[in-house]
């Protein structure tokens, strides 16, 4: 092996970068956590605090609840999002005419900007001009007003966010799904398997490393879904739709609670952590026996 | 052919036929309403384009006003040259994570990849202090396009980082071997062995990060305010801003859109690509 030196010369731009606006910025964030700091406050110096700013969490019913949203949003695009995407998948795997074509199209909103879904989204949900909302009311005698009604806008948030990001889903499911073996699966259709039986016996099994990046990947991004939920509802009706994301955006910014703010930054990080750390140990082990 | 399959296969296509029509109605509906006029907007919804209505007067207008043209500059700029500044350094990084023995080197690549995990809303506030805090004189990096191009490095590095490791990875170590034997320096290596091998793979590396970059809102939003601002905060100012002129809302949107659109069909086996990758490698 070369000279080591030579390496670290070679990767230690992209560790200095990484260190000053990814390390410092979490330093930053612990520390604060721990003092008392409010520039509109009576006393806007920092103090030290203590664990005062998490006890305070622990009651907080507004953190509590942006922390509740965020985990049902969460469950429920993933949950339709691995579904509709295993069943596109297995669609798109058919030998199909324009093929290329649906696929390309299907890509789409992966590449547009949340902010632009979030545009797009609210467009189409705007009562009056919208045709949503046109349609609730022509077809099904709804009124369908997202600033009004609280279930209509977490509805929408996540019918949005299945538009946006199931392409993915059905993109890294294909790839998963192309790989898996025809010997196994013909065997099994030769001794009179199931549809079912060789889902759950064969397919998912194979599946299962692929399935478990996707969730990771997918799950990191539900959790921090803040550019069009923005967009579309502004957090609202109330904080109806008021992911943790923005939750904190709020408390830091138009109420400037620093230490607060950072305490609750530091419980979303941690909690995000420790589901992402899982899904990574689940991962890592499965390739380990794999092998 | 038997007609069950065929008639299969017509199932299969007027499925898709109606999956794209689902995926591009909400931008098809975008582009209708930044080429309407005002008083076509409201009324019974048509997603029928009349073409001797049509009108450019929503594009004209935000294309003409200064501000706008001042965002649009600035996401240019941004997203440029942070999608360069990332990938060179990321080729650097992945081809000594490749071809040396680092220490620690698996926990220094789940570190790299960390930074793109974290929720950017974390980092809002330290971010913003640092960014008001960080003086040189009267210059702060607050609401400059260097402090945005610095920042989006934490999520754009690691990806190309991941990326490019996997394209580096896969190019024969003989061939940089034999150029060593020959007295190449690792610079010279770099730029006349790996360089050139891994411009396909830099490519897609430099198309998605640019797209990353023009995307990203939440920072752009909360560590600018006049100068740097991005197209994506413009976005977001119409809504609080103007409320109701949803024509120009449109036409903004679509401009945001539309260069992520235009180069998707060049790397969007790419995007498979990088994520069966991960799948494959973690």
């Amino acid at each position: 092996m070369r000279n080591t030196t030579t390496g670290w010369l070679l990767i230690a731009p992209t560790l200095f970068i990484l260190f000053i606006t990814g390390m410092v910025p979490f330093l930053y964030v612990l520390a604060v956590g721990f003092l008392d700091w409010n520039t509109f406050a009576a006393n806007p110096e920092p103090r030290f605090a203590g664990v005062d700013n998490f006890r305070r969490l622990v009651f907080d019913a507004a953190f509590l609840k942006s922390l509740w949203l965020t985990f049902k949003f969460t469950l429920f695009v993933l949950a339709s999002q691995l579904i509709i995407g295993f069943f596109l998948a297995k669609m798109l795997m058919r030998n199909v005419p324009l093929k290329g074509l649906f696929r390309t199209v299907h890509t789409l909103p992966l590449m547009i900007a949340p902010i632009a879904v979030g545009a797009t989204w609210r467009l189409m949900t705007v009562p009056g001009l919208g045709p949503i909302p046109h349609w609730m009311q022509q077809w099904f005698d709804i009124s369908y007003v997202l600033s009004r009604f609280p279930d209509q806008a977490f509805a929408t948030v996540v019918i949005m966010d299945i538009w946006h990001w199931t392409p993915l889903v059905t993109l890294t499911l294909m790839a998963g799904l192309s790989n898996l073996p025809e010997e196994p699966l013909e065997q099994a259709r030769i001794d009179g398997a199931g549809e079912w039986r060789i889902f759950w016996d064969i397919t998912l099994p194979f599946l299962k490393p692929v399935l478990l990046t996707t969730i990771f990947i997918r799950l990191m991004d539900a959790l921090r879904t803040v550019d069009e939920v923005w967009m579309l509802t502004g957090g609202g009706p109330g904080a109806e739709t008021r992911f943790i994301g923005l939750h904190i955006w709020r408390v830091v910014f138009p109420k400037t609670d620093y230490g607060y703010g950072a305490a609750m930054s530091l419980i979303t990080l941690y909690l995000t952590i420790v589901m992402c750390w899982l899904l990574y140990v689940a991962m890592t082990g499965m390739k380990e026996k794999s092998r | 052919m038997n007609r069950g399959i065929l008639s299969s296969r017509l199932l299969t296509f007027l499925f898709w036929i109606a999956m794209s029509a689902l995926t591009l109605l909400p931008v098809w509906w975008m582009f209708l309403v930044s080429v309407r006029t005002r008083a076509d907007l409201f009324g019974k919804p048509s997603f029928l384009l009349d073409l001797s209505a049509m009108t450019w007067e929503n594009y004209a207008a935000v294309l003409s006003n200064p501000t706008f043209q001042k965002y649009m500059t600035n996401s240019l700029i941004v997203a440029t040259s942070n999608a360069v500044l990332v990938s060179m350094l990321a080729l650097l990084a992945a081809y000594a994570m490749s071809r040396f023995a680092l220490a620690g080197k698996d926990n220094l690549f789940f570190w790299v990849l960390t930074n793109r995990m974290a929720p950017p809303a974390v980092f809002l506030l330290p971010l913003f202090l640092m960014f008001t805090g960080f003086r040189i004189g009267d210059w702060s990096l607050f609401d400059t396009r260097i402090g945005l191009i610095l920042l989006y490095c934490v999520f754009n590095l690691p990806f190309a980082f991941w990326l490019l490791q996997g394209i580096v990875d896969a190019i024969p170590r003989e061939l940089d071997e034999a150029a060593y034997v020959d007295g190449a320096s690792t610079f010279t290596v770099l730029m006349t062995v790996i360089f050139p091998l891994a411009r396909p793979g830099l490519a897609v590396t430099g198309i998605l990060t640019w797209v990353f970059a023009w995307n990203e809102y939440l920072f752009a939003s909360t560590l600018t305010s006049v100068d740097a601002r991005t197209i994506t905060t413009g976005l977001a100012e119409f809504v609080t801003v103007t409320g109701t002129n949803w024509g120009e809302l449109a036409a903004v949107a679509m401009l945001t859109l539309a260069p992520a659109a235009l180069v998707l069909a060049l790397v969007q086996r790419h995007i498979v690509a990088g994520l069966t990758f991960g799948a494959v490698k973690g």
